[in-house]
């Protein structure tokens, strides 16, 4: 992809005024990662109310696909059940920013984001004993 | 060998490639690893279509002249950096394996629970691990030099460490990865002379782009890579003092470490072969060897001073577009070829991405300098790093490609 792909109107907006953007008090679940080589760092945190996210809120430091990509998935997974929050895929979050054809060295910035999001998940269903929780765990250590 | 420096780029076929739908390469990460000259790669494959052999034991020609020619790499290494004895060149595997070695073979003897070890603020990850290693392990602490905000050392800060007492080593580089800071050596050095603590100097910047001399430094350990000077990757040297040499207990033991080996136990070989366990990397010392050669034909002061050039004409440049902070000195005179910057609020990652699109090979990222960066209260910059292959040209192509950073990003 060239930058003019990349770098569209969305991603320097989104990653100029990122929404949800914030800590939370006393959150539900949280998640910290960090992509080694680059440094890029995310941080999300969770409200669960009836096995629904009643508020998401991010913060960390990255690139701007990180950051867009970051905003972009809370407003994704706002609103949505535990269930359906797990099953949001690479694809709908990198098809929501036009970003499927991202180089692999540039993919791991996009996802940071949803890999944190689903450890977060999985923290929180295997503290409530959900069954089936292993494959989340799976999924989200073999994202990139 | 003589180097024309009119003719350089020549010597190094990669620098005539296109990358990214036909744009010429501008390589400017050379803190991170240079490009290799014909006449390095040809010593590597000419040991390897003509004479490879193991050394040092077989009585066959081919062992003869492998044995001769590795050899003969510690002797130009010696003369290089103006080491009094060839023994006390070790061939490593680079800069990090030359500090653990050390951490290892004289951290674990001669460090006990309460003493103290030094190190800096600017230092690489490899220059700051092993000894967090050691610390840990004999319940030592490991102090900073603080940086100014010219990125140099604050070198009273090392004064109170000495007057707390118990410091044992003072470990650092002889010039920031990221700032390009030029460490004032002569300084830390009469500080631990003085008071009799023991120095290691990480010369991975340092070697490939200016003169060094071992011997006047006057440090116990001094270590470097070859595949920032142009030679290959996988090997780099250890030197360290005879004093010290005698008291280190050995690295890795197996082959050729050893004089006698029994049943129970084993007597060492002679220095350096007591640290050179197992069969060396024959090839990549041969190459560096080669690398050595090919700097000594452009003159070191020839380096640094074309370096010199380029970064005063790239700082000059990039200082005028709006939104750009550079790290590090100021004076040129305290920097070496390397510019750390951020853009704005853009992130590293994001003006190397829009650089690669042009052809321009910058770093982004922390560099291997967390701490560092912590200090500059960053999360990463970007880094552009120059060697003697590059041109004011190929600065030109860098400031045009910021400017289309800015216009992506829509800067001002």
């Amino acid at each position: 992809m060239s930058s003019r792909d990349i770098y569209h109107e969305m991603i320097i907006d989104y990653s100029r005024n990122p929404v949800n953007f914030g800590k939370m008090d006393n959150p539900d679940a949280t998640h910290h990662d960090a992509n080694p080589l680059c440094g890029d760092s995310v941080d999300i945190d969770l409200k669960i109310d009836d096995s629904k996210i009643s508020d998401i809120k991010f913060h960390g430091k990255g690139c701007a696909i990180c950051m867009a990509c970051s905003s972009v998935l809370t407003e994704i997974t706002k609103g949505k059940s535990l269930d359906e929050a797990r099953d949001i895929s690479k694809h709908d979050l990198l098809g929501e920013l036009g970003l499927e054809h991202l180089q692999a060295v540039r993919i791991k910035c996009a996802l940071l984001p949803l890999k944190t999001l689903k450890f977060a998940l999985y923290t929180y269903l295997a503290k409530h004993n959900h069954d089936s929780v292993e494959s989340l765990k799976e999924e989200a250590a073999g994202l990139y | 060998m003589q180097v024309s420096l009119l003719n350089i780029r020549k010597d190094f076929p990669i620098l005539a490639r296109t990358v990214r739908d036909g744009k010429p390469l501008v390589y400017l990460d050379n803190a991170a690893t240079t490009q290799k000259p014909n006449y390095v790669v040809d010593a590597i494959s000419n040991y390897y279509k003509g004479y490879n052999a193991n050394i040092h034991r077989a009585v066959y020609a081919l062992a003869e002249e492998a044995t001769e020619k590795y050899e003969s790499v510690r002797d130009r290494i010696a003369r290089f950096l103006n080491i009094q004895d060839r023994r006390q060149v070790i061939f490593v595997r680079g800069t990090t394996e030359g500090i653990n070695l050390v951490a290892y073979a004289w951290g674990r003897p001669n460090i006990a629970k309460g003493d103290t070890i030094v190190t800096t603020e600017y230092e690489h990850h490899s220059n700051i691990v092993p000894w967090q290693l050691l610390c840990k392990e004999k319940g030592a602490t490991l102090k900073y030099i603080p940086i100014d905000d010219q990125g140099r050392l604050i070198l009273d800060k090392l004064d109170d460490y000495i007057a707390e007492g118990n410091v044992k080593m003072v470990t650092f580089s002889l010039m920031s990865n990221v700032l390009g800071t030029i460490t004032d050596a002569p300084a830390i050095m009469s500080k631990c002379k003085e008071a009799g603590i023991h120095t290691l100097v990480d010369a991975a910047q340092a070697v490939p782009h200016m003169r060094v001399d071992v011997s006047s430094l006057g440090c116990d350990f001094f270590t470097f890579s070859g595949h920032k000077m142009m030679g290959p990757t996988g090997v780099g040297v250890l030197y360290a003092s005879h004093n010290m040499l005698e008291k280190m207990s050995p690295f890795h033991g197996g082959g050729d470490m050893i004089r006698e080996v029994h049943k129970q136990e084993s007597t060492w070989n002679d220095l350096p072969y007591k640290f050179e366990a197992g069969t060396p990397n024959i090839a990549d010392v041969i190459g560096l060897g080669a690398a050595v050669d090919y700097l000594e034909g452009i003159g070191m002061d020839n380096v640094r001073m074309h370096e010199m050039e380029l970064t005063s004409y790239a700082l000059n440049r990039m200082r005028k577009i709006p939104g750009i902070t550079i790290y590090g000195p100021t004076d040129i005179k305290e920097r070496g070829g390397v510019i750390s910057f951020n853009f704005a609020d853009v992130h590293p990652h994001d003006v190397a991405h829009i650089m690669d699109e042009e052809g321009v090979a910058i770093r982004s990222g922390h560099h291997c300098a967390q701490v560092l960066m912590e200090e500059l209260d960053v999360a990463a910059t970007s880094r552009a790093s120059f060697y003697i292959y590059n041109t004011t040209d190929e600065i030109d192509v860098l400031i045009d490609a910021l400017q289309k950073v800015a216009r992506v990003f829509k800067l001002e």
